[in-house]
């Protein structure tokens, strides 16, 4: 019920940013009408649960998202100075890690922010081992440290 | 102040192009499909980002940075689960990624035995 209610805040300020309509009584009851229907439509679908909206992570990702949003940024310099160096300086290699999160959700986490950090991509995915293909030996590193594995390992409520 | 933003702005977009040029540039330089990948993801990360927060600059404490912001947001969640499935599609559609058969190349010299059948 909570997480009901939480969907529906979320839709209603997505609603309220999208159309810019604050006054209008008919479209703000048709708004309200539409995110109504949606969550409803989410309750019936199933997707209703900690894994289609995990609102219960929202605290610590405020946390590991700007973690990541650095990383991406040296990542990205380091790709880009890969990319223009002549000859290329790049070593790709195919690697697998086991990710230490307990849950699926927090598996995904991990493996879309391997992917999103340029020069590491993840391949494959089976219960708790990544196939990881990276593009230089930073890249590598990155991973194998194991840093990325624990903020996430923490984001999902580890200690 | 308006010049600052616009300076500010233009500074941003700039950086952005440049590395979505660079970006493109991995695209065709870099050797097989999974190395490609590498080069398009520095266009939907930083490049798609550094465009967009210059736009930001350009529209100000408005309703349409909300809409940059979830575009930026949206992106972010989405090009890593396309990225990923385009390349579980080769790896099961029978592309080997280069450094995989390097790898196995070297091994076959040094007589080990093949890690997988």
């Amino acid at each position: 019920m909570l997480r009901a209610a939480s969907l529906a805040v979320f839709l209603s300020l997505l609603w309220l940013l999208l159309s810019g309509y604050f006054t209008e009584p008919l479209l703000l009851g048709l708004g309200v009408a539409s995110v109504l229907f949606v969550v409803f439509i989410a309750y019936r679908m199933q997707v209703f649960d900690p894994e289609g909206h995990p609102v219960h992570l929202i605290l610590r990702a405020l946390v590991y998202w700007p973690w990541l949003l650095k990383e991406i940024v040296l990542a990205n310099i380091d790709v880009a100075k890969a990319i223009v160096s002549s000859p290329m300086a790049i070593a790709p290699t195919v690697f697998t890690v086991t990710g230490s999160q307990r849950s699926e959700l927090g598996r995904v986490i991990y493996a879309n922010s391997i992917t999103l950090t340029p020069g590491t991509v993840t391949i494959d995915l089976v219960d708790d081992k990544l196939t990881v293909h990276a593009l230089t030996p930073a890249g590598l590193e990155g991973v194998k440290s194991g840093v990325m594995d624990r903020r996430i390992a923490w984001l999902e409520g580890g200690s | 102040m308006a010049l600052l933003a616009d300076v500010i702005s233009w500074a941003l977009i700039l950086a952005g192009g440049a590395l979505s040029l660079i970006g493109g540039l991995g695209l065709l330089r870099l050797p097989d499909v999974f190395a490609r990948m590498h080069g398009a993801s520095i266009i939907d990360t930083l490049g798609l980002g550094l465009i967009l927060v210059g736009l930001m600059f350009q529209a100000g404490f408005t309703l349409i940075t909300v809409k940059l912001i979830l575009i930026l947001l949206f992106v972010f969640y989405t090009s890593p689960t396309t990225t990923h499935a385009l390349a579980r599609a080769c790896l099961y559609g029978g592309v080997e990624p280069e450094a995989a058969r390097k790898d196995r190349a070297r091994k076959d010299v040094e007589g080990e035995p093949p890690s997988s059948p």
